[in-house]
């Protein structure tokens, strides 16, 4: 295998996995929560901002620049976005699923506005340029430079999947899935569903704000363009296809539709003449659409749907196997028996 | 089975500590007042039914009993403590548990995790506690799932814990919502019409828990349209009718009542 596969290899899986990372977010507020964010971008767009101005170093005529480490950048966009996140969410939380889907558009089209006109503060339509990356004395050396920002970023997406699962299997992923299946339901047992709502879309939010910062320092430079609607049309697709409530399936999902979207990138400029590729582009949307309508016929709880026994204390107090799937005519004579 | 007699053994109403109290409400939807000053007492460990025609206000009153709407005038109170403005998040820690006419399980969740959610004031509830104390957090996870096998043993569903809620009949529901309510060990059972769609074998069984519950000291208002039921369950029966407080009394005397049975026939408004 050639070092210039590799190279590639590696790089498209850090590209794969700061999607999973966006897709972990989403898993939260939708997978396990049920809330309808249609405002991806905004939030991602938030944490790569912050971390690009906390990191860059200072510039004439922009605000910011404070030369700080990349760790710092990256718990600064995290922390920020969540803030953020809780801020809208105490606004829009009570909103039923499709009013939040179109408060959530509102923002993330505000935050794509403020990126291109707060010029002092953002760069305006010209973006962040110069955000320092990850290992950049290495870059002479492509191979190893690919490899070392694929293994933070692999560590880090294992490092956050731990985590989620932990909190996924507790009582407090219970109750958020209890509210996503039947809100009235979770009241009537005392759950606060406002207040468990809001934590699932602060911790979700937070979540893409440190995959955008992640995302910033991996390509060294941040432009409103990045944090178009069609962001948010990619990650729910990754959600969707993986398994939406799966952290694994939102990983599983996240690689395979981004490889179906540089993979259809290289067809198109492989097959349509250069003066045409601009136009042929848009297969690349419909690729994924395609994508979609697959799983949705074929898997329609996606690739790795959500697993049934969610407590991670059930598995180790199990008393014995559960029967066999029955019909609703066996379960009624079950408990009549 | 003598469950009628055993019922009738216990202390009359006014013998009775009051334990839920409502007094004067009112819930008014637009120009329709769906419940139009009506009071109603239930005692430590009661067992009162809530009987009337189709439209007379039961499930609004059983609403606003619960928290789940929030009465134009009007105050309620458990134990003394007024609860009027509570929420229904409120209302379980408070000791009231209700069920729904129509079951809502948690449909995705299996029968144990439908039960488990159920249990009140959990460490593992807030995010940082699983982080920081995952040792409390098991602890208290492992009394709970202890609790809630005993409960679903209780309601005979122990066989399809591990089964996603989805698959259970109309019945099994009913019995799957009892047993989450009871893992919030409620002082007062709010049942509505917990025979309805049940077939008789499993109505049987519904029956003898709903006592068993009651042996227990649980205080429980049960919204029924099955007199046969109402009477084997309750000493005393109160009449809703167009929103207000008709009568009360004895099953037997209240099913003789001109005012109900007029009721039921389309006499009252």
């Amino acid at each position: 295998m050639s070092v210039e596969l590799i190279s590639y290899g590696a790089f498209f899986l850090t590209m794969a996995l700061t999607y999973a990372i966006i897709c972990l977010g989403l898993n939260v507020q939708w997978g396990q929560t049920g809330l309808f964010n249609v405002g991806i971008a905004g939030f991602v767009a938030i944490g790569a901002y912050v971390s690009a101005l906390l990191t860059t170093p200072d510039t004439a005529g922009r605000i910011g620049g404070f030369g700080l480490p990349i760790v710092v950048g990256w718990i600064g966009g995290a922390v920020i976005t969540s803030i953020v996140s809780f801020l809208i969410g105490a606004l829009t939380i009570r909103l039923r699923a499709d009013y939040l889907a179109i408060a959530t558009f509102g923002v993330a089209v505000v935050v794509q506005l403020c990126a291109l006109n707060l010029e002092a503060l953002t760069g305006g339509p010209f973006g962040i340029g110069f955000i320092p990356r990850p290992f950049a004395e290495l870059a002479a050396t492509p191979l190893l430079f690919s490899l070392a920002n694929f293994a933070v970023v692999a560590l880090l997406v294992i490092a956050l999947y731990f985590v989620l699962e932990r909190l996924a299997r507790s009582p407090w992923g219970r109750v958020l899935r209890a509210i996503r299946e039947d809100e009235p339901a979770a009241l009537a047992l005392g759950k606060s569903a406002v207040g468990f709502r809001l934590q699932a879309f602060a911790i979700g939010g937070g979540i893409m704000g440190l995959a955008g910062a992640v995302q910033a320092h991996f390509i060294g430079f941040i432009a409103p363009d990045n944090y178009v609607p069609m962001l948010t049309f990619q990650v729910w697709a990754m959600l969707i296809v993986g398994g939406s409530g799966n952290n694994r399936g939102a990983i599983l999902g996240a690689v395979l539709v981004w490889a179906i979207w540089a993979g259809s990138a290289g067809a198109v400029a492989s097959i349509f003449p250069p003066g045409e590729q601009a136009r042929a582009a848009a297969l690349q949307i419909v690729m994924i659409g395609v994508a979609l309508c697959a799983i949705l016929l074929l898997r329609p709880r996606g690739i790795l749907g959500e697993l049934s026994v969610v407590s991670r204390h059930l598995g180790k107090l199990r008393r014995g196997v559960a029967a066999p799937a029955p019909t609703e005519e066996k379960t009624e004579n079950a408990a009549n028996t | 089975m003598q469950p009628a007699a055993s019922a009738r053994d216990k202390p009359t109403a006014s013998e009775r500590k009051p334990l839920l109290r409502a007094r004067g409400l009112v819930k008014a939807f637009g120009g329709l007042l769906a419940v139009n000053d009506m009071s109603i007492s239930l005692g430590q460990g009661e067992m009162l039914g809530l009987i009337g025609p189709n439209g007379a206000g039961k499930t609004t009153l059983f609403n606003l009993l619960a928290g789940s709407l929030k009465p134009t005038a009007g105050s309620i109170d458990m134990a003394g403590r007024d609860l009027t403005r509570a929420g229904p998040e409120r209302r379980i820690a408070s000791g009231i548990g209700r069920t729904f006419q129509i079951p809502r399980p948690f449909a995705e969740m299996t029968v144990l995790e439908n039960v488990l959610t159920g249990a009140q004031n959990q460490a593992g509830e807030r995010i940082w506690m699983n982080l920081l104390r995952p040792g409390r957090v098991a602890a208290e996870e492992r009394a709970s799932v202890e609790k809630a096998r005993s409960l679903l043993d209780f309601v005979t569903l122990s066989r399809l814990e591990g089964e996603p809620a989805r698959i259970l009949s109309g019945g099994q529901r009913k019995l799957l919502e009892l047993s989450r309510i009871l893992m919030a060990d409620p002082q007062v059972i709010l049942l509505d019409e917990p025979a309805a769609g049940v077939n008789p074998t499993l109505l049987e069984l519904i029956i003898d828990r709903v006592l068993d519950l009651n042996r227990q000291g649980k205080s429980i208002l049960l919204i029924e349209h099955n007199m046969e039921m109402v009477s084997r369950l309750c000493s005393r029966v109160v009449v809703m009718a167009g929103g207000r407080h008709l009568t009360e009394g004895k099953p037997s005397d209240v099913a003789r009542d001109k005012a109900v049975i007029d009721a039921y026939l389309g006499g009252v408004a």
